[in-house]
Protein backbone atom coordinates (compact mmCIF):
# COMPACT_ATOMS: atom_id res chain seq x y z
CA UNK A 1 0.00 0.00 0.00
CA UNK A 2 1.68 2.68 -1.04
CA UNK A 3 1.62 6.61 0.30
CA UNK A 4 0.95 9.64 -1.85
CA UNK A 5 1.33 13.15 -1.06
CA UNK A 6 -0.95 16.01 -2.51
CA UNK A 7 -1.97 19.81 -1.86
CA UNK A 8 -5.51 20.20 -0.88
CA UNK A 9 -6.70 24.04 -0.65
CA UNK A 10 -2.73 24.76 -0.02
CA UNK A 11 -2.01 22.09 2.71
CA UNK A 12 0.50 19.61 2.19
CA UNK A 13 -1.65 15.80 3.42
CA UNK A 14 -0.60 12.65 2.24
CA UNK A 15 -3.06 9.82 1.83
CA UNK A 16 -2.81 5.65 0.91
CA UNK A 17 -3.19 5.59 -3.08
CA UNK A 18 -6.70 3.63 -2.76
CA UNK A 19 -8.31 6.35 -1.37
CA UNK A 20 -10.59 9.11 -3.10
CA UNK A 21 -10.37 12.39 -3.02
CA UNK A 22 -13.37 12.84 -0.85
CA UNK A 23 -11.48 10.48 2.00
CA UNK A 24 -8.63 12.67 1.67
CA UNK A 25 -10.62 15.79 1.94
CA UNK A 26 -12.59 14.26 5.11
CA UNK A 27 -9.22 13.53 6.26
CA UNK A 28 -7.50 17.19 5.73
CA UNK A 29 -9.80 18.54 7.73
CA UNK A 30 -11.86 20.24 4.53
CA UNK A 31 -14.68 17.90 4.43
CA UNK A 32 -16.99 18.26 1.05
CA UNK A 33 -20.75 18.11 1.14
CA UNK A 34 -22.00 15.01 -0.10
CA UNK A 35 -25.68 13.62 -0.59
CA UNK A 36 -25.72 10.06 -2.93
CA UNK A 37 -22.54 8.92 -1.52
CA UNK A 38 -23.50 6.43 1.64
CA UNK A 39 -20.61 4.44 3.02
CA UNK A 40 -21.12 1.38 2.54
CA UNK A 41 -22.19 1.38 -0.41
CA UNK A 42 -20.81 1.70 -4.48
CA UNK A 43 -20.79 4.89 -5.24
CA UNK A 44 -22.28 6.97 -8.60
CA UNK A 45 -21.11 10.67 -8.35
CA UNK A 46 -24.71 11.56 -9.40
CA UNK A 47 -25.40 14.65 -7.12
CA UNK A 48 -22.14 16.66 -8.21
CA UNK A 49 -22.25 17.76 -4.72
CA UNK A 50 -18.53 17.01 -3.82
CA UNK A 51 -17.36 18.52 -7.08
CA UNK A 52 -13.81 19.94 -6.83
CA UNK A 53 -11.01 21.57 -8.90
CA UNK A 54 -7.95 20.34 -9.52
CA UNK A 55 -5.18 22.17 -10.95
CA UNK A 56 -4.15 22.09 -14.60
CA UNK A 57 -8.08 20.85 -15.58
CA UNK A 58 -10.67 22.46 -16.62
CA UNK A 59 -13.01 20.31 -16.00
CA UNK A 60 -15.14 19.87 -12.19
CA UNK A 61 -14.33 16.20 -10.56
CA UNK A 62 -16.45 14.91 -8.44
CA UNK A 63 -14.30 14.22 -5.33
CA UNK A 64 -16.01 10.54 -4.46
CA UNK A 65 -15.34 8.76 -8.01
CA UNK A 66 -11.49 10.76 -8.47
CA UNK A 67 -8.74 8.67 -6.78
CA UNK A 68 -5.71 10.83 -5.47
CA UNK A 69 -2.54 10.88 -7.03
CA UNK A 70 0.75 12.28 -6.18
CA UNK A 71 1.56 15.48 -6.58
CA UNK A 72 -2.40 16.74 -7.11
CA UNK A 73 -3.32 20.21 -5.95
CA UNK A 74 -6.69 20.20 -5.58
CA UNK A 75 -9.33 23.31 -4.35
CA UNK A 76 -12.50 22.50 -2.45
CA UNK A 77 -13.89 25.46 -1.41
CA UNK A 78 -13.59 28.44 -4.26
CA UNK A 79 -16.07 31.01 -5.44
CA UNK A 80 -16.96 28.82 -8.20
CA UNK A 81 -17.61 25.63 -6.26
CA UNK A 82 -20.11 27.65 -3.90
CA UNK A 83 -22.23 28.38 -6.45
CA UNK A 84 -22.34 25.46 -8.27
CA UNK A 85 -23.57 23.21 -4.79
CA UNK A 86 -26.24 25.91 -4.02
CA UNK A 87 -27.49 25.98 -7.49
CA UNK A 88 -27.52 22.13 -7.40
CA UNK A 89 -29.18 22.43 -4.00
CA UNK A 90 -31.61 24.80 -4.86
CA UNK A 91 -32.86 22.89 -7.94
CA UNK A 92 -33.33 19.41 -5.88
CA UNK A 93 -35.52 21.49 -4.27
CA UNK A 94 -37.73 23.03 -7.07
CA UNK A 95 -37.78 19.69 -8.66
CA UNK A 96 -40.03 18.02 -5.76
CA UNK A 97 -42.63 19.09 -3.34
CA UNK A 98 -40.55 19.35 -0.40
CA UNK A 99 -42.01 20.74 2.82
CA UNK A 100 -40.10 20.85 5.60
CA UNK A 101 -42.39 21.96 8.00
CA UNK A 102 -44.86 18.66 8.07
CA UNK A 103 -41.73 16.15 7.11
CA UNK A 104 -41.11 13.42 9.28
CA UNK A 105 -37.87 14.01 9.31
CA UNK A 106 -37.69 18.18 10.01
CA UNK A 107 -34.33 18.77 11.74
CA UNK A 108 -32.81 15.18 10.83
CA UNK A 109 -32.64 15.53 6.91
CA UNK A 110 -29.73 15.40 4.91
CA UNK A 111 -31.09 17.89 2.43
CA UNK A 112 -32.47 20.58 5.11
CA UNK A 113 -28.74 20.24 6.56
CA UNK A 114 -27.39 20.87 2.77
CA UNK A 115 -29.77 23.90 2.22
CA UNK A 116 -28.29 25.63 5.64
CA UNK A 117 -24.74 24.50 5.05
CA UNK A 118 -24.61 25.92 1.39
CA UNK A 119 -26.47 29.00 2.79
CA UNK A 120 -29.79 28.99 0.88
CA UNK A 121 -32.25 31.63 2.08
CA UNK A 122 -34.52 31.16 -1.18
CA UNK A 123 -34.18 29.01 -4.47
CA UNK A 124 -34.05 31.40 -7.50
CA UNK A 125 -35.64 28.85 -10.02
CA UNK A 126 -39.43 27.74 -10.58
CA UNK A 127 -40.95 24.70 -8.44
CA UNK A 128 -42.16 22.28 -10.81
CA UNK A 129 -44.86 21.05 -8.35
CA UNK A 130 -44.94 17.65 -9.85
CA UNK A 131 -48.21 15.38 -9.12
CA UNK A 132 -46.37 12.35 -7.39
CA UNK A 133 -47.72 10.32 -4.72
CA UNK A 134 -47.49 8.75 -1.74
CA UNK A 135 -47.45 4.59 -1.09
CA UNK A 136 -48.27 3.06 2.06
CA UNK A 137 -49.15 -0.03 0.93
CA UNK A 138 -46.17 -1.67 3.03
CA UNK A 139 -46.93 -2.61 6.62
CA UNK A 140 -44.59 -0.70 8.06
CA UNK A 141 -42.98 1.62 5.89
CA UNK A 142 -43.85 4.38 3.33
CA UNK A 143 -42.48 5.85 0.13
CA UNK A 144 -43.27 9.69 -0.38
CA UNK A 145 -42.16 10.72 -3.80
CA UNK A 146 -42.68 14.52 -2.94
CA UNK A 147 -39.59 14.02 -1.14
CA UNK A 148 -37.44 12.11 -3.31
CA UNK A 149 -33.98 13.26 -4.47
CA UNK A 150 -33.63 10.67 -6.40
CA UNK A 151 -30.20 9.50 -4.97
CA UNK A 152 -30.89 5.88 -5.10
CA UNK A 153 -29.06 5.22 -1.76
CA UNK A 154 -32.25 3.11 -1.45
CA UNK A 155 -31.34 1.62 -4.75
CA UNK A 156 -27.77 0.50 -3.97
CA UNK A 157 -28.41 -0.91 -0.47
CA UNK A 158 -31.37 -2.97 -1.41
CA UNK A 159 -29.19 -4.79 -3.85
CA UNK A 160 -25.41 -4.67 -2.53
CA UNK A 161 -26.28 -5.10 1.10
CA UNK A 162 -29.83 -6.79 1.28
CA UNK A 163 -29.33 -8.44 -1.87
CA UNK A 164 -33.27 -8.44 -2.60
CA UNK A 165 -33.03 -5.35 -5.93
CA UNK A 166 -36.37 -4.66 -5.28
CA UNK A 167 -35.61 -1.01 -5.93
CA UNK A 168 -34.79 0.40 -9.20
CA UNK A 169 -35.57 3.69 -11.02
CA UNK A 170 -37.99 4.15 -13.55
CA UNK A 171 -38.17 6.33 -16.60
CA UNK A 172 -35.82 9.49 -17.05
CA UNK A 173 -35.53 13.05 -16.50
CA UNK A 174 -38.26 14.56 -14.01
CA UNK A 175 -39.89 11.65 -15.12
CA UNK A 176 -37.68 9.36 -12.71
CA UNK A 177 -39.33 7.69 -9.96
CA UNK A 178 -38.48 5.07 -7.38
CA UNK A 179 -40.19 1.57 -8.12
CA UNK A 180 -40.93 -1.30 -6.38
CA UNK A 181 -40.37 -4.32 -8.33
CA UNK A 182 -42.47 -4.11 -11.56
CA UNK A 183 -43.79 -0.41 -10.26
CA UNK A 184 -46.03 -2.69 -8.43
CA UNK A 185 -47.47 -1.26 -4.75
CA UNK A 186 -44.65 -1.58 -2.23
CA UNK A 187 -46.96 -3.80 -0.13
CA UNK A 188 -47.00 -5.61 -2.75
CA UNK A 189 -43.71 -6.11 -3.52
CA UNK A 190 -42.72 -10.16 -3.78
CA UNK A 191 -39.02 -9.72 -3.41
CA UNK A 192 -38.73 -6.92 -0.57
CA UNK A 193 -37.65 -8.83 2.70
CA UNK A 194 -39.12 -5.44 4.72
CA UNK A 195 -35.57 -5.41 6.28
CA UNK A 196 -35.40 -1.47 6.21
CA UNK A 197 -32.27 -0.85 5.17
CA UNK A 198 -33.38 1.65 2.19
CA UNK A 199 -35.15 3.28 4.64
CA UNK A 200 -32.05 4.13 6.92
CA UNK A 201 -30.38 4.77 3.84
CA UNK A 202 -32.76 7.77 2.52
CA UNK A 203 -30.99 11.03 3.59
CA UNK A 204 -34.70 12.87 3.23
CA UNK A 205 -37.94 11.90 4.42
CA UNK A 206 -39.11 10.17 1.30
CA UNK A 207 -38.74 6.66 3.01
CA UNK A 208 -40.31 6.69 6.58
CA UNK A 209 -41.70 4.04 9.19
CA UNK A 210 -45.62 4.44 9.10
CA UNK A 211 -46.41 6.33 12.42
CA UNK A 212 -43.81 8.45 12.64
CA UNK A 213 -45.02 12.07 12.69
CA UNK A 214 -43.79 15.59 11.78
CA UNK A 215 -39.85 16.10 12.99
CA UNK A 216 -40.16 12.17 14.70
CA UNK A 217 -38.01 10.55 12.73
CA UNK A 218 -34.07 9.97 12.92
CA UNK A 219 -32.15 7.73 10.40
CA UNK A 220 -29.49 5.67 11.96
CA UNK A 221 -26.96 5.06 8.97
CA UNK A 222 -24.26 3.86 11.24
CA UNK A 223 -26.12 0.90 11.08
CA UNK A 224 -25.89 0.14 7.82
CA UNK A 225 -21.66 0.42 8.08
CA UNK A 226 -21.82 -2.20 10.99
CA UNK A 227 -23.13 -4.38 8.60
CA UNK A 228 -21.23 -4.08 5.44
CA UNK A 229 -17.77 -4.09 7.94
CA UNK A 230 -18.96 -7.20 9.64
CA UNK A 231 -19.64 -8.90 6.61
CA UNK A 232 -16.45 -7.52 4.96
CA UNK A 233 -14.27 -7.85 7.55
CA UNK A 234 -15.43 -10.15 9.96
CA UNK A 235 -15.49 -7.11 12.47
CA UNK A 236 -18.64 -6.82 14.94
CA UNK A 237 -17.99 -3.65 16.15
CA UNK A 238 -20.35 -0.18 16.43
CA UNK B 1 -35.33 -19.90 -1.94
CA UNK B 2 -37.59 -22.72 -2.82
CA UNK B 3 -39.62 -20.26 -4.71
CA UNK B 4 -37.20 -19.22 -7.48
CA UNK B 5 -36.74 -23.33 -8.92
CA UNK B 6 -40.76 -22.74 -8.74
CA UNK B 7 -40.58 -19.65 -10.77
CA UNK B 8 -37.88 -21.02 -13.20
CA UNK B 9 -40.55 -23.91 -14.16
CA UNK B 10 -43.51 -21.51 -14.38
CA UNK B 11 -41.40 -19.39 -16.59
CA UNK B 12 -40.45 -22.88 -18.65
CA UNK B 13 -44.39 -24.05 -18.72
CA UNK B 14 -45.17 -20.26 -20.17
CA UNK B 15 -42.47 -20.56 -22.97
CA UNK B 16 -43.63 -23.75 -23.94
CA UNK B 17 -47.35 -23.09 -24.27
CA UNK B 18 -47.10 -20.03 -26.07
CA UNK B 19 -45.08 -19.75 -29.55
CA UNK B 20 -44.41 -15.75 -29.05
CA UNK B 21 -42.78 -16.73 -25.94
CA UNK B 22 -40.47 -19.66 -27.46
CA UNK B 23 -39.48 -17.35 -29.92
CA UNK B 24 -38.81 -14.74 -27.19
CA UNK B 25 -36.87 -17.39 -25.31
CA UNK B 26 -34.97 -18.55 -28.54
CA UNK B 27 -33.90 -15.24 -29.10
CA UNK B 28 -32.50 -15.11 -25.10
CA UNK B 29 -30.94 -18.40 -25.70
CA UNK B 30 -28.91 -16.83 -28.93
CA UNK B 31 -27.39 -14.76 -26.91
CA UNK B 32 -26.74 -17.27 -24.09
CA UNK B 33 -29.00 -15.69 -21.74
CA UNK B 34 -26.76 -12.79 -20.89
CA UNK B 35 -27.55 -10.12 -18.49
CA UNK B 36 -26.07 -7.41 -20.73
CA UNK B 37 -28.79 -8.74 -23.56
CA UNK B 38 -31.05 -7.25 -22.18
CA UNK B 39 -32.15 -4.18 -24.18
CA UNK B 40 -31.64 -6.12 -27.48
CA UNK B 41 -34.03 -8.75 -25.58
CA UNK B 42 -36.66 -6.37 -25.00
CA UNK B 43 -36.19 -4.95 -28.50
CA UNK B 44 -37.13 -8.64 -29.92
CA UNK B 45 -39.70 -8.97 -27.12
CA UNK B 46 -41.52 -5.89 -28.47
CA UNK B 47 -41.19 -7.10 -31.95
CA UNK B 48 -42.95 -10.45 -30.88
CA UNK B 49 -45.73 -8.81 -28.93
CA UNK B 50 -46.20 -5.42 -30.11
CA UNK B 51 -45.58 -3.79 -26.31
CA UNK B 52 -44.17 -5.01 -23.79
CA UNK B 53 -46.64 -6.34 -21.25
CA UNK B 54 -45.90 -7.60 -17.31
CA UNK B 55 -46.29 -11.29 -17.92
CA UNK B 56 -43.11 -10.49 -21.07
CA UNK B 57 -40.94 -8.19 -18.40
CA UNK B 58 -41.40 -10.61 -15.67
CA UNK B 59 -40.56 -13.46 -18.03
CA UNK B 60 -37.03 -11.75 -19.40
CA UNK B 61 -36.17 -10.94 -15.96
CA UNK B 62 -36.43 -14.95 -14.89
CA UNK B 63 -34.43 -16.21 -18.35
CA UNK B 64 -31.87 -13.49 -17.87
CA UNK B 65 -31.41 -13.63 -13.91
CA UNK B 66 -32.08 -9.98 -13.81
CA UNK B 67 -34.16 -8.25 -10.67
CA UNK B 68 -38.11 -7.39 -11.71
CA UNK B 69 -37.10 -4.04 -11.19
CA UNK B 70 -33.82 -3.34 -13.28
CA UNK B 71 -36.11 -5.15 -16.15
CA UNK B 72 -38.70 -2.05 -15.87
CA UNK B 73 -36.44 0.75 -15.47
CA UNK B 74 -34.23 -0.25 -18.87
CA UNK B 75 -37.76 -0.79 -20.22
CA UNK B 76 -39.30 2.96 -19.27
CA UNK B 77 -35.99 4.47 -19.66
CA UNK B 78 -36.42 4.29 -23.49
CA UNK B 79 -38.85 5.74 -25.66
CA UNK B 80 -39.06 3.20 -27.90
CA UNK B 81 -40.46 0.97 -25.49
CA UNK B 82 -44.03 0.98 -24.79
CA UNK B 83 -45.63 -0.61 -22.47
CA UNK B 84 -48.78 0.24 -23.53
CA UNK B 85 -50.92 -1.52 -26.26
CA UNK B 86 -50.10 0.18 -29.58
CA UNK B 87 -53.44 2.05 -31.41
CA UNK B 88 -54.51 1.42 -35.04
CA UNK B 89 -52.17 3.95 -36.02
CA UNK B 90 -49.60 6.51 -34.93
CA UNK B 91 -48.77 10.39 -35.37
CA UNK B 92 -45.27 11.10 -34.67
CA UNK B 93 -44.77 14.94 -34.98
CA UNK B 94 -40.62 15.38 -34.68
CA UNK B 95 -40.02 18.61 -32.15
CA UNK B 96 -36.01 18.49 -33.21
CA UNK B 97 -34.31 21.96 -33.83
CA UNK B 98 -35.13 22.56 -37.48
CA UNK B 99 -38.70 21.01 -37.47
CA UNK B 100 -39.26 23.44 -34.30
CA UNK B 101 -38.11 26.21 -36.50
CA UNK B 102 -40.69 25.31 -39.30
CA UNK B 103 -43.54 25.25 -37.16
CA UNK B 104 -43.91 21.83 -35.38
CA UNK B 105 -45.13 23.02 -32.48
CA UNK B 106 -48.00 24.72 -33.75
CA UNK B 107 -48.68 21.87 -36.14
CA UNK B 108 -48.76 19.63 -32.66
CA UNK B 109 -51.15 21.83 -30.88
CA UNK B 110 -53.23 21.21 -34.01
CA UNK B 111 -53.30 17.71 -33.75
CA UNK B 112 -53.55 17.71 -30.33
CA UNK B 113 -57.01 19.90 -30.56
CA UNK B 114 -58.35 17.75 -33.39
CA UNK B 115 -58.16 14.32 -31.75
CA UNK B 116 -58.51 15.25 -27.79
CA UNK B 117 -55.28 14.02 -26.84
CA UNK B 118 -52.17 15.51 -25.32
CA UNK B 119 -48.44 14.17 -27.07
CA UNK B 120 -47.73 10.77 -26.00
CA UNK B 121 -51.20 9.81 -25.36
CA UNK B 122 -53.48 7.17 -27.10
CA UNK B 123 -57.08 8.12 -27.88
CA UNK B 124 -59.51 6.07 -25.75
CA UNK B 125 -61.19 4.20 -28.74
CA UNK B 126 -57.06 3.01 -29.45
CA UNK B 127 -57.64 4.30 -33.12
CA UNK B 128 -54.83 6.72 -32.76
CA UNK B 129 -51.61 7.38 -30.57
CA UNK B 130 -50.00 10.75 -30.64
CA UNK B 131 -46.29 10.81 -30.27
CA UNK B 132 -43.07 13.52 -30.00
CA UNK B 133 -39.59 12.61 -31.37
CA UNK B 134 -36.58 14.56 -31.54
CA UNK B 135 -35.01 14.69 -34.99
CA UNK B 136 -34.83 10.96 -37.01
CA UNK B 137 -32.50 12.37 -39.10
CA UNK B 138 -34.44 13.93 -42.01
CA UNK B 139 -34.52 17.82 -41.47
CA UNK B 140 -34.67 18.68 -44.91
CA UNK B 141 -37.96 17.77 -44.69
CA UNK B 142 -38.95 19.41 -41.85
CA UNK B 143 -41.52 19.68 -39.86
CA UNK B 144 -41.33 16.28 -40.22
CA UNK B 145 -44.14 13.90 -39.38
CA UNK B 146 -43.94 10.15 -39.35
CA UNK B 147 -47.61 8.35 -40.21
CA UNK B 148 -47.43 4.64 -38.92
CA UNK B 149 -43.90 4.73 -39.83
CA UNK B 150 -43.74 6.11 -42.90
CA UNK B 151 -42.16 9.69 -43.02
CA UNK B 152 -43.88 12.81 -44.78
CA UNK B 153 -42.06 16.00 -45.34
CA UNK B 154 -42.65 19.76 -45.65
CA UNK B 155 -45.71 18.75 -43.56
CA UNK B 156 -48.30 21.65 -42.35
CA UNK B 157 -51.15 21.71 -40.06
CA UNK B 158 -53.39 21.29 -42.73
CA UNK B 159 -52.11 17.75 -44.54
CA UNK B 160 -51.52 16.23 -41.02
CA UNK B 161 -55.18 17.22 -40.33
CA UNK B 162 -56.07 15.16 -42.96
CA UNK B 163 -54.46 12.16 -42.56
CA UNK B 164 -55.23 12.19 -38.79
CA UNK B 165 -59.47 12.97 -38.98
CA UNK B 166 -59.26 10.10 -41.77
CA UNK B 167 -57.61 7.30 -39.12
CA UNK B 168 -60.07 8.68 -36.29
CA UNK B 169 -63.10 8.47 -38.48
Amino acid sequence: MAVVTLTINDHLVSAEDHQTLLDAAKAADAPLPTLCQLDGVSDVAACRLCLVEIDGSPKLQPACMTPVAEGLSVRTDTQRLRDYRRMIVELLFAERNHVCAVCVLNGHCELQDLAIEVGIDHVRYEYLHPHVGVDVSHAQFGIDDNRCVLCTRCVRVCEEVEGAATRDVMGRGTNCRIISDLNVPWGQADSCTSCGKCVMACPTGALFTQGATTAEMEKDRSKLSYIVRAREEHQWVR
Amino acid sequence: MADTAGATTEAAETASADPRYQALDATMKRRQYRHDALIEVLHDAQGIFGYLTTDVLTFVGRQLQLPPSHVYGVATFYHFFSLEPPAEHTCEVCLGTACYAKGASALLAEVEREAGIAAGDTTADGKLTLKVSRCPGACGMAPLVVYDEVAAGHETAESTLRRVKGWLG
